[in-house]
């Protein structure tokens, strides 16, 4: 088998050589992949970053797993990932990681006669309701936390990702954190196996099946739901507060976390804070612990360091929530852990 | 005398050196695809060997797919694979059928060329466009008009019914199916169409020439001498049927759960598995996993290649015996 693996990999490899080859030496073009959901952010930041110091970053949106993969391969500067790794895997593939940007999830919501911000739902009735155990809308269990509200005698279209996202990574451990059956059952990940309901590709693909489907209800990221004025439900917080999904409920969600432990392994769904909103997460940006180019590693740090002084405001256009400033701080210091060979950092603190 | 001789050989021998490089140019190209295929064959068994190893032959009839949990098996997209295959070839191919009819046959001559243009730009459309157009204009309507009138008439049946019983949500295997036998006819009605036209005008004159109607002329003369080409351009629609991802992924519902056997229900099917899940793969299990997918539906494809093959070797043979 060894054998058949070499051979068919010869014009591979002599083709990556000839393109290597090929590439003037020059160019310290920094190249990043992974994550789609912060991709439009990136761009922006990549282009301003380039009209404030003529320096190029090229970031290619192939999803989470891609970027784990690329950058544990080495064939990219800077990978990017919807979640943490554990501290484990990242000792393992000699990788290391921090926050970017924070984003939140929204309940989207297509419930004839009910306004939006209206419903109220705890997140045992979400489990619920995901699981197939309510199937109406005018179920005794949420017409009891609703008093002010008439909901119909409507079957609960369930809509969820199909393909597997850090969306969807979210939102199930979100679950999982809330209910022990969700838990047991399903589980979380980028693809679950669903026990009921329907599947649409992308934000797109969800909204437009809520938008569609009388008694729907699904989960699309907060910039997608702002951007189409979908009517949403507010989620009971793990204070028993019912806060509205916005930036600072976001924020306050990123605030309370406590992101000195465990190399910023945080997953930021059911935070503690009467303003947190339950499903909010930071995408991460994964690098090589030690650079074998250490120009690239620096070219690429300074890239994050320039977007995170001058991106808040790109980012809030965006209806992305940039990160607070104590957490800007831990991963100053935490840059000082990527080294080259030498072991020299490669990007020294306040340079 | 000795110059012209002269000539005539190096000429001789240019030729021969023309022949030497376009025979070898193109057998080197037909090398090329079965090399490629080999590859292919060889990557997708190395890819999925974790897989293969893990769940065994147990993989083709497990219904489950829990990737948290490492647990896959192929049972459900295969069955959503063949479903909407089925129920497009069942559609599509009278639909075709009647089109290359009327197009060689009936149609008055100034028709001929704007229709049969107009079915062949159908085959140009990129399937996302069909796939967008699907979800948003085709399934509203669907569940609206068309699901509740077979829900009426054909779910009111003994055996069929449980095919069309359910909610109409205008997502599924039915719609997946649909779309499919819009996406496939342009390809069968064209090869149809073309082969019709060959037929020789002297077999179908001599047809009607002892008192054939249109009918007996297509089904005892035409249909006869083009079935090669006819399968042909069936197997082309099944082929795409088979492999199409995009448009699938936005209609089938992508559920990876048996629910029951009505055509209403979500499913979900080999490629549009693989294109929902593989860019976010993370476990290595689950790469191999989708990959054996990807095995799988070649396989499938290759015995549905088998089968038309043996077909046409049958019906060739049935022939001989007839002379």
């Amino acid at each position: 088998m060894s054998k058949v693996s070499k051979w068919y990999l010869a014009p591979v490899v002599a083709w990556s050589v000839l393109a290597c080859a090929a590439q003037p030496v020059v160019a310290a073009e920094v190249t990043g992949a992974g994550a789609s959901f912060p991709a439009p952010l990136y761009a922006k930041w990549a282009d301003a970053y380039q009209k404030a110091t003529g320096n190029k970053i090229n970031y290619q949106s192939i999803g989470s797993g891609g970027g784990i993969k690329q950058i544990a391969a080495k064939t990219v500067d800077f990978g990017a990932s919807d979640m943490p790794l554990k501290p484990e895997e990242l000792e393992k593939q000699g990788l290391t990681q921090f926050p970017a940007v924070i984003g939140g999830e929204v309940l989207a919501i297509n419930i004839p006669g009910i306004k939006s911000g209206t419903l109220h739902l705890t997140p045992a009735l979400l489990a619920d309701i995901y699981l197939g155990n309510i199937t109406k809308w005018n179920d005794k269990k949420i017409t009891e936390i609703n008093p002010g509200l008439t909901l119909p005698d409507q079957v609960i279209a369930v809509v969820r990702r199909s393909d597997g996202s850090g969306t969807t990574f979210l939102f199930t451990n979100y679950l999982s954190k809330v209910s022990p059956e969700w838990k047991q059952k399903v589980g979380e990940g980028t693809a679950v196996q669903w026990p009921q309901g329907l599947g649409g590709k992308g934000n797109e693909g969800v909204s437009a099946f809520v938008q569609r489907l009388p008694g729907a209800i699904g989960y699309v990221e907060y910039a997608y739901a702002l951007q189409n004025k979908m009517p949403y439900a507010l989620l009971q917080n793990a204070e028993g507060a019912y806060p509205e999904p916005n930036e600072a409920s976001f924020r306050a969600a990123a605030a309370h976390a406590d992101w000195t432990k465990s190399a910023f392994n945080e997953i930021l769904t059911n935070e503690p804070g009467k303003d947190s909103w339950p499903i909010t997460g930071a995408t991460f940006i994964l690098m090589q612990k030690v650079q074998d180019k250490p120009e690239q590693g620096a070219a690429s740090l300074a890239f994050f360091d320039w977007s995170l002084k001058n991106g808040a405001k790109m980012a809030s256009d965006l209806s992305y929530v940039p990160l607070p400033d104590s957490l800007v701080n831990l991963i100053h210091i935490a840059w000082g852990g990527i080294k080259d060979t030498t072991g020299k950092p490669v990007f020294p603190a306040g340079k | 005398m000795t110059a012209t001789a002269k000539v005539d050989k190096s000429a001789a021998q240019g030729r021969n050196l023309g022949e030497f490089f376009f025979s070898n140019a193109t057998r080197i190209a037909a090398l090329l695809t079965l090399g490629l295929l080999l590859a292919i064959i060889i990557s997708l068994v190395h890819g999925s060997w974790p897989s293969i190893k893990q769940f065994g032959w147990g993989f083709l009839w497990s219904g489950e797919w829990n990737p948290p949990q490492d647990r896959f098996g192929a049972l459900i997209p295969i069955y959503g694979t063949i479903a909407t295959s089925l129920i497009a070839l069942l559609i599509a191919v009278p639909v075709s059928f009647g089109i290359a009819l009327f197009l060689t046959e009936l149609s008055p001559p100034w028709l001929r060329v704007p229709l049969g243009t107009a079915i062949e730009l159908l085959a140009a459309i990129p399937s996302i466009v069909y796939g967008m157009w699907g979800l948003l204009y085709y399934a509203p309507i669907f569940s609206e008009y068309v699901q509740p009138a077979l829900a009426a008439t054909l779910g009111k049946l003994p055996v069929i019914g449980v095919l069309f019983s359910g909610a109409s949500l205008g997502i599924g295997i039915l719609s997946a199916g649909i779309i499919l036998a819009i996406m496939i006819i342009p390809f069968i009605a064209s090869v149809m169409r073309d082969v019709f036209a060959l037929t020789p005008a002297m077999l179908k004159e001599s047809a009607y020439g002892v008192g054939s109607t249109t009918w007996e002329v297509v089904w005892h003369v035409v249909l006869p001498y083009t079935k090669v080409g006819v399968v042909g351009g069936i197997m082309l629609g099944l082929g795409r049927a088979l492999g199409e991802t995009m448009a699938v992924t936005f209609l089938i519902g992508n559920m990876n759960f048996f629910n029951g056997f009505s055509l209403f229900l979500p499913g979900n099917s080999i490629a549009s598995a693989l294109a929902n899940e593989f860019a976010e793969a993370e476990s290595p299990l689950y790469t191999s996993a989708l990959l054996e997918l990807g095995l799988i539906l070649f396989v499938i494809t290759f015995i549905v290649l088998g089968l038309s093959k043996l077909l046409l070797l049958r019906l060739s043979r049935q022939e001989a015996v007839r002379m």
